[in-house]
């Protein structure tokens, strides 16, 4: 193992040969993932697909060290997962924001938690919200907020302790189709600006082609890298045209017969 | 306004009338139903004071609204047996009080430690059913053996009262805490103590809150029981006395001062969870 170590400086993010097996609540030994080996290079955007249940959550809680690999390695920067490392940063399907703080204080919370004192804290958070244009609303609960703009203040509070590695679980899904859209446009915005990598996990085909360098395709349980697509849409992206260009349908007509064979099987 | 005319019906001054008289309505329904309360109010005292001066109703056993309301009157004018009405109204309240506080805030702080280990909580979830279940008003005639007639007891009983409901509330709020949000406050960098008091406490409070309220009332007749049991001041007593004395008056005259204490209790207790709860949607 150590001899490699000098090879993949570059990656943020490997898997190398990994397995899990879970178990489940009720005592039943499942594998979740299956001799999985993947590297996401330093600033690129991976997406990861695939058919329901086969452990695309799975990896992400791997690199948040929340689960240890049962065979293999999982390695962030270089160095073996131990505990969660401040350096990456995670936005959830689910609404995490906290319903008990204002939109400055949740934007405010991982500077923080930190130790950072309140007041840089709290200017810190404004420059924040202002970036994803909650300018108004700093005072605002979440429960006076839309859906879309709730999400907002979870990309602030990810987005303010400047992640190196950005995990995201089917942040969008929950959201109508045109909010969608422009959540997708300012992730891309609000990625741009910080050359960190992102893990980003959908059942969407076209969010990920559309948002992603790389785009890993995975098999139905139990989970393991069926292919890579590369994505060569040029950038900076708009999501309301890239759907529309011609490599786009033809990437996105691949990747679905990749796919399809993986949904039948279930 | 835009070329296309609006119809007459949508005008500025016909939607102005509209909502005056919608408004209108709302004011009448509100009263409506403030003057049907009190014609409820007025038909039960009423037709209790008629049936019992009727002698329908004994009033020596079910009294009746006029000889309770010259009882008060009576008390607070010249005193009880045992002493001025406040005095006893305050030595109640001072072991309700007292108990209540000892309770809630142990239950609180056992809920929330008992809460946070998964293996205490799986041990001990079981008994906080078994001890929630069990009639802890029997208990009070331990404490008055034990404790004597002194405010002791009463404190005591009051606290056992409130403590279960309390702790079994904050046991299960800490436990209903989202787990997405646990991970998320653990991912933005919160120490296991940032963790609990950044997310785990304020997320239980409203269960805490609620618990509080029931608790309260807990606590006055875990007091009131305790002075029925034994004691030489307060409500409980001034009931136990006037049972003894086939005073029925005199047993619903306590009932309305206490009544009257626990409203009170109860006002200040919503305003101190609107105070703490202002984040939550209001329609809860």
């Amino acid at each position: 193992m150590s001899g490699t170590g000098k090879k993949d400086e570059g990656s943020a993010i490997e898997f190398r040969g990994v397995s899990l097996r879970f178990i489940s609540a009720d005592g039943n030994a499942t594998v979740a993932l299956r001799n999985f080996s993947m590297a996401v290079a330093r600033g690129e955007f991976v997406a990861i697909v695939g058919p329901t249940g086969c452990g695309k959550s799975t990896t992400l809680n791997m690199i948040t060290g929340l689960l240890k690999p049962t065979v293999g390695e999982v390695r962030v920067m270089g160095q073996p997962v131990t505990g969660i490392d401040p350096r990456i940063g995670f936005v959830f399907q689910a609404d995490a924001v906290f319903p008990w703080r204002s939109v400055r204080d949740n934007v405010a919370a991982g500077p923080m938690f930190r130790g950072q004192p309140k007041k840089q804290a709290h200017e810190l958070a404004d420059e924040w919200i202002q970036r994803v244009g909650l300018n108004k609303f700093g005072d605002h609960y979440p429960h006076q907020l839309s859906g879309g703009m709730r999400k907002r203040v979870a990309l602030a509070q990810t987005f303010i302790n400047n992640p190196e590695i950005l995990l995201m679980d089917e942040p969008f899904s929950a959201l109508d189709m045109q909010t969608r859209t422009l959540m997708q446009d300012e992730l891309l915005q609000l990625w741009a600006g910080t050359g960190g990598s992102v893990v980003f996990i959908t059942h969407d085909l076209e969010e990920a082609i559309a948002l992603a360098d790389r785009v890993f395709v995975l098999s139905a349980r139990p989970g393991t890298l069926k292919r890579v697509y590369e994505i060569d849409l040029p950038r900076p992206r708009v999501m309301s045209e890239v759907r529309y260009e011609p490599g786009f349908i033809e990437l996105s007509k691949h990747i679905w017969n990749d796919l399809r064979e993986e949904v039948a099987i279930h | 306004m835009t070329d296309i005319a609006m119809p007459a019906a949508l005008s500025d001054e016909a939607l102005a009338r509209e909502s005056e008289i919608a408004q209108g309505r709302i004011r009448a329904h509100r009263r409506n139903i403030i003057g049907l309360r009190l014609a409820v109010l007025v038909i039960v005292l009423g037709g209790w004071e008629i049936a019992a001066r009727q002698k329908w109703i004994d009033p020596f056993f079910y009294s009746m609204p006029s000889m309770i309301w010259d009882q008060i009157v009576e008390w607070v004018r010249d005193g009880t047996s045992q002493g001025p009405l406040w005095k006893q109204v305050l030595v109640t309240l001072e072991e309700t009080v007292i108990g209540f506080l000892i309770g809630s805030v142990a239950g609180v702080i056992c809920g929330i430690l008992l809460g946070r280990n998964k293996l205490l909580s799986e041990i001990f979830s079981i008994y906080i059913q078994i001890a929630n279940s069990i009639p802890r008003v029997v208990l009070g005639s331990i404490f008055v053996i034990a404790l004597g007639l002194g405010m002791a007891s009463k404190v005591a009983l009051a606290v056992v009262m409130v403590f279960f409901v309390v702790f079994g509330n904050a046991f299960q709020g800490v436990r209903e805490a989202d787990k997405y949000m646990i991970a998320n406050a653990q991912i933005l960098g919160a120490s296991p103590r940032q963790l609990t008091t950044a997310v785990v406490i304020p997320s239980a409070m409203s269960w805490i809150l609620a618990s509080l309220h029931v608790s309260f009332g807990f606590a006055l007749v875990g007091a009131v029981v305790g002075e029925f049991l034994g004691a030489k001041e307060g409500i409980g007593l001034l009931i136990a006395t006037a049972q003894g004395a086939f005073n029925a008056s005199g047993v619903f005259a306590a009932m309305i001062v206490l009544a009257a204490v626990a409203l009170l209790a109860d006002f200040l207790l919503t305003s101190l969870e609107k105070r703490l709860l202002k984040w939550r949607p209001a329609a809860f």
